[in-house]
């Protein structure tokens, strides 16, 4: 039932296009496409709701989609089911196992439905990798949701996949934990070159460990690029606390900052380069405004807010 | 597919569930062999009371074959109640868990794990009934010893000669395995179309009561339907205790009355055993798995 599996390292590992999937009369994912190169950390974000779990699924053959087409690993996921998912590993969603069983039995069951047979050891190892060690011969229903999570990454590492597929990984974890999972996502696609697709509802998780972002909003597109450019520091968006919101205004037109000004209902906002902000601060100051407060946000992140916020 | 089938009854074995079944059967026939014990010749006196008159039994009529023949009549209708506790959740509880999902994202299609899944389910509703089968069985004739055995019908009676009876229990309970197996399909089914464990259980169950009504209802609509209904077959295990006689009217070694009705029974819970686990296979091939 397992075919010979192969591919070119330069091809896409993920390549969507233009998947949609409907729920009756709900548009869940909306005309979607992407790629994701080997050897990347790919990180999709998205509020809740806002089709990520859905096109996980899809990219798993969970769920069939209601048009377009998927490849992994340059082959079509629906005629090559078997074969492609030999090389993956994910978690969806929440952490759900077998309450009766323990750790170790876990990823025994699971490595046993593996063509390749999994080393004992390997199951060591990868308790090891997510903290669980400890804890290999407990029952998880003695688990916290954080051991859960951790235990559901250990299952979707055992059998050494090429792709991990991981979806909101850092749920229910503790600072230390959500820094473990940062930490182990950049461990293997920097030192074992795995493709990590990973999706959060937080862009400051993402944007710490992914080369690439998308951002997905009712199911649409909204961004894709490069995370260093999306994050640019020259493309920061700043925001302006002051007593006298009107005066303030009217001395950043006349300072000739008024190409730099975004129309926003809550306050004053503009996208300036980081090196006209203390310009703009002292004009303000000499003018007699009281500023309260100057925030800078990335552009990303603010555009992430918006969407966010106006949900 | 092997290996499959090892994890999911590695899976039904470490549930705690799974032993509800064992003990509920257990306990159901001590207490009934205890009360036969104690109270039994009572009980037979009961039963010939109506043939006393005009009929003479030498020997033991208590005897274990007696005990287990009781013991099936009435627990053959509970029975299925109980697989279906562990049929029914096969699919639906682990869509329930939200472990399905990860079970549906290995290299196995959706059409194995529903495949190893019936299998399992219905070893271990074989491992039930064999369970089923020591205790009424070869308990019952350690503790009562064996005779031949005596059954009354409901206008004859049956005689068979001790000798001649094994062979017709082993043909009752691989009888009685079908019979269960359609439930065990059925239960499936169910498991299939639903997303928690309480509803499938529920619906197998109700089906079998609902179906069992219609079956015994002697109303001309409903005869139209009963050859068609699986719980019409279900008891016909009992045929294997019918005998022929020869002209005299002595019992012919080794016979069985109405073969073709036992073909036909068998036939009809095989069909709906291939059909209900095949609507399962499609059912859920199609499922987008949203739990």
């Amino acid at each position: 039932m397992f075919g010979v599996f192969c591919y070119n390292l330069s091809m896409a590992v993920i390549k969507v296009e233009n998947i949609s999937k409907n729920f009756g009369t709900l548009k869940a994912v909306d005309n979607l496409s992407f790629e994701v190169e080997a050897g990347q950390v790919f990180g999709f974000l998205g509020q809740n709701g806002s089709g990520k779990s859905t096109t996980i699924r899809m990219l798993l053959s969970l769920i069939h989609p209601s048009s377009g087409s998927i490849e992994l690993f340059g082959k079509s996921i629906q005629k090559n089911r078997a074969s492609i998912l030999e090389q993956v590993g994910a978690i969806i969603e929440r952490p759900d196992l077998y309450p009766y069983l323990t750790a170790t039995e876990h990823l025994q069951l699971f490595a046993k439905v593996r063509k390749q047979k999994v080393a004992a050891i390997n199951i060591t190892k990868t308790l090891e990798q997510v903290g669980l060690s400890h804890r290999s011969q407990d029952k998880v229903q003695t688990f916290s949701l954080g051991m859960k999570q951790r235990l559901g990454i250990a299952i979707a590492l055992v059998h050494n996949p090429s792709l991990i597929i991981l979806d909101e990984p850092t749920n229910g974890l503790d600072p230390q934990g959500i820094a473990d999972i940062r930490s182990l996502i950049q461990y293997l696609a920097k030192e074992e070159g795995k493709t990590v697709f990973v999706s959060s509802h937080l862009l400051s998780e993402i944007e710490q460990v992914a080369h690439q972002i998308l951002i997905i909003h009712q199911g649409k597109k909204m961004v894709e690029g490069v995370t260093k450019e999306l994050l640019d520091p020259e493309k920061r968006i700043v925001q302006i606390k002051t007593l006298d919101d009107v005066k303030a205004l009217s001395i950043i037109v006349a300072g000739g900052f008024s190409q730099y000004l975004l129309t926003r209902k809550e306050g004053i906002f503009l996208k300036l380069p980081t090196t006209a902000i203390p310009m703009l601060n002292e004009s303000l100051v000499q003018s007699g405004i009281s500023v309260l407060g100057i925030e800078t946000k990335n552009s990303l992140e603010d555009y992430f807010l918006q969407i966010t916020s106006n949900a | 597919m092997w290996s499959l089938i090892q994890i999911e009854l590695y899976k039904i074995f470490r549930r705690p569930r799974t032993y509800i079944a064992f003990g509920a059967i257990a306990a159901l026939i001590v207490v009934i062999q205890f009360g036969l014990k104690i109270d039994g010749d009572a009980y037979a006196g009961f039963l010939m009371k109506d043939i006393n008159d005009t009929l003479t039994v030498d020997g033991k009529v208590l005897n274990g074959y007696l005990i287990c023949y009781i013991l099936l009549q009435l627990l053959l209708v509970h029975v299925p109640l109980l697989v279906a506790l562990i049929a029914a959740d096969m699919i639906s509880g682990e869509a329930n868990l939200g472990t399905l999902r990860l079970l549906f994202t290995t290299p196995y299609s959706r059409t194995h794990w529903v495949i190893a899944k019936f299998i399992a389910a219905s070893m271990y509703t074989i491992l039930l009934l064999i369970w089923l089968a020591f205790l009424a069985l070869f308990a019952s004739m350690w503790i009562f010893g064996t005779d031949d055995l005596f059954l009354m019908k409901s206008n004859y009676v049956v005689l068979i000669e001790q000798s001649d009876v094994l062979w017709r229990y082993v043909g009752a309970f691989v009888f009685a395995s079908f019979s269960l197996l359609t439930v065990t399909s059925l239960g499936f089914l169910m498991s299939s179309l639903s997303s928690n464990s309480i509803g499938p259980i529920v619906g197998t169950m109700s089906a079998i009561v609902f179906f069992t009504i219609l079956s015994t209802l002697n109303i001309p609509l409903f005869n139209i339907v009963k050859p068609y209904l699986f719980t019409t077959h279900m008891n016909n295990w009992k045929e294997f205790f019918d005998i022929k006689v020869n002209i005299d009217n002595e019992a012919i070694r080794g016979s069985i009355l109405n073969i073709p009705k036992i073909k036909t029974s068998l036939m009809v819970l095989t069909l709906h055993i291939i059909l209900f686990v095949t609507a399962s296979i499609i059912i859920i091939k199609k499922k987008d798995i949203l739990s």
